[in-house]
């Protein structure tokens, strides 16, 4: 197939897929099967993609043209191509997890649940493979509106009051200060285009450029750098499978995948080390990353703990894109994919917790453990990926983003780096000790072995799993995203 | 015959108004007539478009006495533009305005309703086309007066102040103007606007010259309803039958927009308007304004039709905004405007003309659940809605794009921060209407309303989907303005 048609491919099979899962709401078992064959369609389409990019080429695809220079385009680079892998990828064993957990939960409205959930991958797949800022502010605000429903899922007051806090949020910040800086790099700059090196150098004075990077970094109100952080948290009223996918891989991965992106392709490395406020920014992370450590050790609700430690890795991400050398960007970029399989385990495992007892508080965890092994297992596992503790995939992002950080010379980072390390085992090792070795209270005791379904508990296993596979696999991961920075790839069409 | 285009435009409505009129018996002839008349005025114009769009331009003098002496009609790239705008409006209006005029107006009426609607296009049309500043005048009263027996002719009683509030505000709009004309008259000898342009400089510094152009732009300013001289255009968009509320809000304030831009840019020439008398530190605090609180006023609306009027006023602040930034850049992102309004504004009132066909009403209250009941006309109004609010891929957002860049061109960091906050508040008044019609259940008495019958529901759509082709494909629209603003930069026409 060509590249063209494989990437509106790649974007129609899920807006197929929701027409589908429209049509079928009737029958439920048609319906979620029509989900899962969906999503596998839509991540064998993505792979063939991969290929083509491991071999340098830049798959390319112009939709139309809005007037000269500005038009709907997609081009698929390394970046983009491991964060479409990675949200389809994960989308699979989301469905599978989300029947489980919304039969299991006796949640409503399947039908509208599932249906925009495709759009939120579609949106997730345009914003991987945007070929200008254009483009991926469109998709990002697809995403945002998408998701809307889902956050507001439970239609109760608060489940619509954190959905209101998640909307007002992230559509203030991309209208205010994400579309003022596009327009203003389009003035600036002249074109919106992502070019391996940036646009920005010579044609933008650093001036301009300081409050352009501040404007963008704000204005990306998914990457949850504070004080904009406030719409995560919110987000946790929605059911888990959505907390799992989108609070943890697609949305807030779209957000620091934007920075990744702006930072690489529009500003460039060498442009970024020229302006004020690079390190400015470099602090606002580092501070966001330290502060939402120290506010996740204080949260008793799983998820709410789970939401800031999320906010806190996502700022790992931006410190990695702001550190401005390869070794760090390639950390970041690689952080995505190993926090992505740690955070969509825990909240997977939360997820069960929930399904199979009820229970949303750690304090009533207690002797869990005995009853769910599995489940508390997976969730160790997952918090050993978060922390970055061999033999996790998480091991290799924090390496290289420590090394970044020592390239740099910045050894306020690397000592932040470490105490969020010790601060991410100080809050995500407990709930497993709690599990495994406090006694279960009285009115939990006994019982035996009380798992969640079968359909929650395979995929949570599966991610694990891949936890681990990935400390093996991060050479080849490192490999193709090494093809960020190759400004000229080898074969690719002048 | 295609020479005489230029005075056909305006010759064919004002001959066939009289002739509507007299087939009072039947609303129905009287219909078909005006639609015939609609759509050929439509063909004329753009059949004047597509002859100046190579950047040429037509003269004609009127019964062959030369200027000036006669009146001499003129065409460039500019007002083929605003030409289009009307004929376009006019020519969807039409197959539209069947159903809805049957359904407000009484049967006894409808020949002089059609005929007033005649005389109220020609007159818009012979302001565009006009190059004398005297015939200017007298083309804006006799737009103007139809307007006001149109508006008289709404269902509710409040119609008629409205449209005595409309006259009184009108005629001294018009008069200022005519004050001001007589003024550049008395200074130069001549009405003809060409000759008029070569001669101000000689006495651009006199008192009465400048006199002249406070005149001239406060008359205009009252017309196209500039924030604070607005307050006649709600109540009478509000109280207007449904058709004359898409036709005027579509049509008469852009037409007034693009006589200011003749005077202030081709007559008055931009050293004099904008470097002497800083007219555009004049417009912009007063542009601001007029987008911040007319949209705030927006936001608190309970009546659909008023929410849209103040829109509508906003909108014409983004259109003074564009030309207060004093560029070339600026003045495209208004001339476009003129045209991305007109579509926009027009769908969204035609949608709002089928739900009172259907409710009744247009208060929030009516449009309970209209959302199930009639979700074609709902989805019309989102479309044009998204449009209004400036999303990407509608025609919206291809004016706020331009717009935006001017204001950075132009260094107003700030602005461009105040443009992206009012399509919020856009946002939010579209949002209060969509809540209610899509969320709430409605009550007994609307539960079994249909959809809008077709004759109104196509021309409807047409217009809400050319929002969103002309959102994909601006390059039309990007490069009819660049014409139009060179044509009106470039001097008297």
């Amino acid at each position: 197939m060509t590249d063209a048609s494989l990437i509106l491919l790649s974007l129609g099979v899920p807006l197929a897929g929701m027409m589908l899962i429209i049509a079928c709401g009737r029958w439920a078992a048609l319906r979620d099967g029509v989900t899962v064959a969906t999503a596998i369609a839509m991540f064998t389409t993505v792979l063939q993609l991969l290929p083509r990019v491991q071999a340098g080429e830049r798959p390319r695809l112009e939709l139309f043209e809005l007037f000269p220079g500005l038009g709907v385009t997609f081009e698929v680079e390394p970046l983009g191509m491991v964060f479409a892998m990675l949200a389809s990828g994960l989308w699979i064993i989301t469905a599978i997890y989300a029947i489980g957990y919304m039969r299991g939960a006796k949640e409503s409205h399947h039908t509208r649940f599932h249906a925009f959930f495709a759009i939120a991958l579609f949106s997730a797949t345009g914003i991987a493979f945007a070929g200008n800022m254009f483009t991926l502010f469109l998709f990002y605000e697809v995403l945002t509106l998408s998701t809307y429903p889902l956050v507001a899922h439970k239609g109760t007051a608060a489940a619509r009051a954190g959905a209101r806090t998640y909307l007002g949020i992230l559509l203030g910040t991309s209208v205010g200060f994400l579309l003022l800086a596009t327009l203003a790099t389009w003035w600036l700059a002249g074109t919106l285009d992502f070019t391996p090196g940036g646009i920005m150098a010579g044609r933008v004075d650093p001036g301009h450029g300081s409050i352009l990077l501040v404007l963008f970094l704000y204005g990306i109100g998914k990457a949850a750098l504070m004080p904009f952080h406030r719409w995560l948290p919110a987000a946790m009223v929605a059911p888990t499978p959505v907390s799992a996918l989108l609070h943890a891989v697609a949305v807030v991965k779209a957000g620091v995948f934007t920075v990744l992106k702006v930072t690489i392709y529009l500003f460039g490395i060498d442009y970024l080390q020229e302006l004020a406020s690079s390190d400015v920014m470099l602090y606002v992370a580092v501070f966001t990353l330290l502060a939402a450590s120290l506010v996740a050790m204080r949260q008793d609700n799983l998820k709410a703990r789970l939401a800031y430690s999320t906010v806190s890795q996502l700022s790992y991400i931006v410190t990695g894109a702001l550190l401005l050398n390869q070794i760090a960007a390639l950390g970041a970029s690689m952080h995505i994919v190993m926090h992505a399989f740690g955070k969509i385990t825990l909240f997977f495992c939360a997820g069960a917790i929930y399904v199979a007892t009820k229970k949303t508080e750690i304090s009533d965890m207690n002797g869990l453990g005995r009853r769910m092994p599995i489940t508390f297992t997976a969730f160790f596992i997952g918090a050993l990926c978060v922390i970055g503790i061999p033999p996790m995939g998480g091991v290799w992002s924090k390496w290289h983003l420590i090394m970044g950080a020592f390239e740099g010379g910045y050894g306020l980072v690397v000592l932040a780096l470490m105490i969020s390390t010790l601060l991410n085992i100080g809050y995500l090792i407990p709930p497993v000790v709690r599990a495994f070795l406090l006694p279960p209270k009285e009115s939990d005791a006994g019982g035996g072995l009380r798992e969640a379904p079968l359909m929650c508990v395979v995929p949570i296993a599966f991610t694990a799993l891949g936890c681990i596979a990935l400390f093996v696999l991060a050479q080849p991961l490192a490999e193709l995203l090494g093809g960020m920075f190759v400004s000229a790839p080898p074969g690719a069409a002048p | 015959m295609t020479e005489h285009l230029p005075a056909l435009q305006v010759a064919i409505g004002l001959t066939a108004a009289p002739v509507v009129m007299m087939l009072g018996r039947s609303g129905r002839l009287a219909w078909a007539l005006t639609t015939l008349t609609c759509w050929a005025t439509f063909a004329v114009a753009l059949a004047l478009f597509f002859e100046v769009s190579d950047g040429s331009v037509i003269t004609y003098q009127m019964g062959g006495w030369a200027p000036p002496w006669g009146i001499e009609y003129v065409i460039d790239a500019a007002n083929a533009w605003v030409l289009v705008i009307i004929g376009m409006i006019s020519a969807v209006v039409m197959p539209f305005a069947r159903r809805s005029v049957e359904r407000e107006i009484s049967a006894s009426r409808i020949a002089m309703f059609y005929c007033a609607f005649l005389l109220a296009n020609a007159g818009l049309i012979g302001i565009t086309v006009t190059a004398d500043a005297f015939n200017i005048f007298v083309f804006f009263e006799i737009s103007a007066l139809a307007s006001y027996a149109l508006i008289a002719m709404g269902r509710d009683r409040r119609a008629l102040i409205s449209s005595f509030q409309y006259l009184i505000m009108g005629t001294v709009g018009t008069t200022f103007l005519l004050i001001g004309i007589g003024f550049l008259y008395i200074m130069t000898g001549t009405l003809n606007l060409g000759d008029l342009a070569a001669r101000l400089p000689e006495v651009a510094d006199t008192r009465t010259i400048r006199a002249a152009f406070g005149f001239i732009a406060v008359g205009i300013s009252l017309k196209l309803a500039l924030f604070p001289l607005h307050l006649w255009l709600p109540n009478a968009y509000t109280y207007a039958p449904s058709m004359v509320t898409v036709f005027l809000s579509a049509t008469a304030t852009k037409v007034a927009i693009y006589v200011l831009l003749r005077f202030v840019y081709s007559v008055f020439g931009f050293q004099f308007s904008f470097v002497d008398l800083s007219m555009g530190w004049v417009l912009m605090p007063l542009a601001l304004l007029g987008i911040l609180v007319p949209s705030l006023v927006a936001v608190f609306q309970t009546n659909v039709k008023r929410l849209l009027a103040y829109s509508s006023v906003a909108q014409v602040g983004y259109m003074i905004l564009g030309i207060s930034f004093a560029s070339t850049l600026g003045l495209m992102a208004s001339v476009m405007h003129l045209f991305n309004h007109a579509i926009t504004k027009a769908a969204l009132f035609m949608a709002i003309g089928c739900l009172v066909y259907r409710l009744g009403g247009i208060s929030l209250t009516h449009l309970a659940g209209a959302g199930q009941r009639m979700p074609w006309t709902m989805a019309a109004f989102v479309t044009a809605g998204l449009s209004l609010i400036g999303v990407p891929l509608t025609a919206g957002f291809v004016t706020k794009w331009h717009l935006i860049q001017a204001a950075l061109e132009g260094g107003y960091w700030p602005i461009a921060l105040l443009l992206l906050g009012t399509s919020l508040l856009a946002a939010l008044y579209i949002w209060k209407v969509v809540e209610v019609a899509y969320f709430q259940t409605p009550d007994d008495e609307h539960a079994q309303v249909k959809e809008a019958p077709l004759s109104m529901l196509i021309p409807t759509w047409v217009l809400a989907g050319s929002t969103v082709v002309f959102g994909i494909y601006g390059n039309f629209t990007v490069n009819s303005a660049r014409a139009a603003a060179t044509a009106l930069m470039g001097g008297a026409p």
